[in-house]
């Protein structure tokens, strides 16, 4: 007996029996759905997270001061201003892994304009900042070269403080005051939204450094210096190369501590994603164990079917079916319910995901992968479960099987 | 001499019944060759129904010879059972035992699927000629549910021919039957016998066994008699009946 003359025999069998077909279907039906819709949640969250991390820029080396300790004291980072224009200069010389490169030089004043004003970050970055943290402006244009260059008085806002010192107009072509200094607005910044501790990263002015440096008084430092490897692979190559470079720098012998640190988003990045993990995998968990109770479901109805056809089990014997034969028929039947189970409840599947991310605004992600999982599974689960069955069916002895009633 | 379809040689089948050894069939020699219609009588208890059983590969001997065919079936396993009953062996039972909500000609394409598959046979058409010829060809695709019981027997008949083989063992074929039908199934089963098909039939009634060529009568799990009988004609019995109903 070929495998398609089984697959037409057993869909046969479940079409005399449509209703009781449909409802054990059901379990893996709703098995297989809500595996794909919570893998599909879970994926929308690690998306959503992903994207989160790629908004901090891209292949990121983030350098930052070291702590000053002083009388065993920790001053925390970011205490000492260990990080210097010469250091930013040096790198930019010689590193190889890392082409992009920029300081962050920190200062805070009040913004003023006009009759309103708003204390804000303000960060004296070079060109390269933009390319690093994959930030434009939306209006108006980003620094050049020639900004830097002459130190000129130009700067950039965020959204933040756009809103708060000009209402929803453009900002661009208008002039904002920084520690007395008046800076002409060439760009508005797109939207960051916050930062994963509640930053918000809108709420900002970049400046050209070499204007912060030249033409602002007050305390500043550089907060950071924000390099881009050239590939995610030399992200960790550059960061050696970076200590090397800065060790050296600010002459640390072998023993001596950094007095800087420097990160990439890595950690970040797969603590964020180790905790939507485990959410996918518990997610999937639960929906594996409603797939189980549907192949349970599956395999009472094969053994109530069994006991009822014994008599038909009789006859294909008599006619020359082989153990094996009725084996297979019946095992070919479980997985033909499971598996029809299995397709309908991808495309209930996929349909659920479409309206749970419409009526929620969830960001979904219905993978090729979960999908072809659960359907590999509910098959699993037909054979799984047929098997007790269709062993049963395929034990019993011809003659009393035909003798039955 | 061809060889025999059927060779029994001191068959013994036992069971063991609460302790008890019931000697079901309790030294049978038998001899059937190609051709022959046999009748097997015998009232309950008296081993019928397991003699067809083993005749059928269905059982196993405690003891003795089977040859079918010349093959010796008791070393036969499992597997190769079921091969011979599909191959060689076609089954009519007294009731019907036609697969329920299945057209009349799936029930009777069903051994095709089990054998092994013959190149460039359809078993379907196969099936439909089966049915053609018990005169069923303007019912293939009838559910055993919209015949009535003289053509669901017709249709097992069918079931049992379509593999073409040596033996046809019809179990109380007529059993379940008004006398009318049972002529006409008679009639049926002439016409296959003059064909050539060996056929062996078990009942319990008389007059059935008075449609063979042979009736051999068991009591007690022993041949207790096996004689000739003048073979009544079935289809004069039909066009009798048929011109009394006129009357």
């Amino acid at each position: 007996m070929t495998m398609l003359r089984l697959v037409q025999m057993a869909l046969g069998s479940l079409r005399r029996h449509v209703g009781r077909s449909l409802l054990t279907m059901l379990g893996v039906v709703i098995g297989v759905a809500s595996v794909v819709v919570m893998v599909a949640i879970g994926k929308g969250a690690e998306a959503a997270v992903n994207a989160k991390i790629a908004g901090l820029g891209t292949n990121l080396v983030v350098i930052t001061p070291g702590a000053a300790t002083g009388a065993g004291v920790s001053g925390g980072a970011g205490s000492m201003d260990s990080l210097t224009i010469d250091d930013v200069r040096k790198l930019s010389q010689e590193t190889v892994e890392a082409p992009l490169i920029t300081p962050v030089i920190q200062t805070f004043s009040m913004a003023v304009a006009g009759k309103n004003n708003w204390r804000t970050s303000i960060y004296g970055v070079d060109v390269s900042y933009f390319e690093i943290r994959r930030w434009n402006a939306i209006s108006g244009r980003v620094l050049d070269e020639t900004d830097v260059r002459n130190s000129r008085k130009v700067c950039l806002v965020g959204a933040t403080v756009a809103k708060v010192l000009f209402g929803g107009d453009d900002p661009v072509g208008q002039t904002l005051r920084l520690r007395g200094v008046p800076l002409e607005i060439v760009g508005l910044l797109e939207t960051k939204g916050q930062t994963a501790e509640g930053n918000d990263q809108d709420d900002v002015t970049l400046v050209p450094y070499t204007t912060v440096r030249s033409r602002m008084a007050g305390r500043q430092f550089i907060a950071q210096i924000l390099m881009s490897a050239r590939s995610e692979r030399a992200v960790p190559a550059a960061m050696r190369e970076a200590r090397a470079i800065l060790r050296e720098a600010h002459g640390l012998g072998t023993r001596a501590e950094d007095d800087f640190t420097v990160r990439d988003q890595g950690q970040i990045a797969a603590a964020a994603k180790g905790a939507s993990e485990v959410m996918t995998t518990l997610l999937l968990a639960v929906a594996s164990v409603s797939l189980v109770v549907g192949g349970i479901g599956i395999m009472n109805i094969m053994l109530v079917s069994v006991t009822e056809r014994t008599r038909e089990i009789g006859i294909r014997r008599a006619l020359g079916a082989r153990r094996r034969d009725v084996l297979l028929q019946f095992l070919v039947e479980a997985v033909v319910l499971s598996g029809v189970g299995g397709i309908l409840g991808a495309g209930l599947g996929v349909a659920v995901t479409a309206l749970v991310g419409r009526l929620t605004g969830w960001a979904t992600v219905v993978t090729v992968d979960s999908v072809v999982v659960a359907l590999a599974f509910s098959f699993g689960v037909g054979v799984f479960f047929g098997w007790a069955p269709a062993r049963r069916a395929a034990a019993l002895d011809p003659i009393e099987a035909l003798r039955s009633s | 001499m061809s060889v025999p379809v059927v060779a029994l040689v001191d068959v013994w089948r036992s069971f063991e019944v609460g302790g008890a050894v019931i000697n079901a069939l309790a030294g049978v020699d038998l001899v059937i060759n190609a051709g022959e219609m046999v009748a097997i009588l015998g009232t309950s208890g008296s081993g019928k129904s397991t003699l067809l059983n083993v005749l059928g590969c269905l059982d196993r001997l405690s003891s003795g010879q089977y040859h079918l065919d010349g093959e010796d079936v008791v070393t036969l396993d499992d597997d190769a059972l079921a091969a011979r009953r599909n191959a060689r062996l076609g089954f009519v039972f007294q009731s019907f035992n036609l697969l329920p909500r299945t057209s009349a000609l799936d029930n009777v394409a069903l051994p095709l699927f089990y054998g092994r598959h013959r190149r460039g046979s359809d078993p379907l058409a196969q099936a439909r000629q089966a049915l053609e010829r018990v005169g069923l060809g303007e019912r293939l695709h009838h559910h055993p549910n919209q015949l009535s019981g003289g053509q669901q027997q017709r249709v097992a008949i069918a079931r049992a021919l379509v593999t073409e083989p040596s033996l046809l063992l019809a179990d109380e074929p007529t059993g379940n039957l008004d006398s009318h039908t049972t002529v006409e199934v008679m009639v049926l089963l002439q016409s296959l016998h003059a064909e050539g098909a060996t056929i062996i039939l078990v009942t319990h009634e008389r007059d059935v066994a008075m449609y063979c060529q042979r009736a051999i009568t068991l009591a007690d799990g022993r041949v207790v008699r096996d004689v000739s009988v003048s073979q009544r004609s079935a289809e004069l019995d039909l066009a009798r009946l048929d011109a009394e109903r006129l009357a």
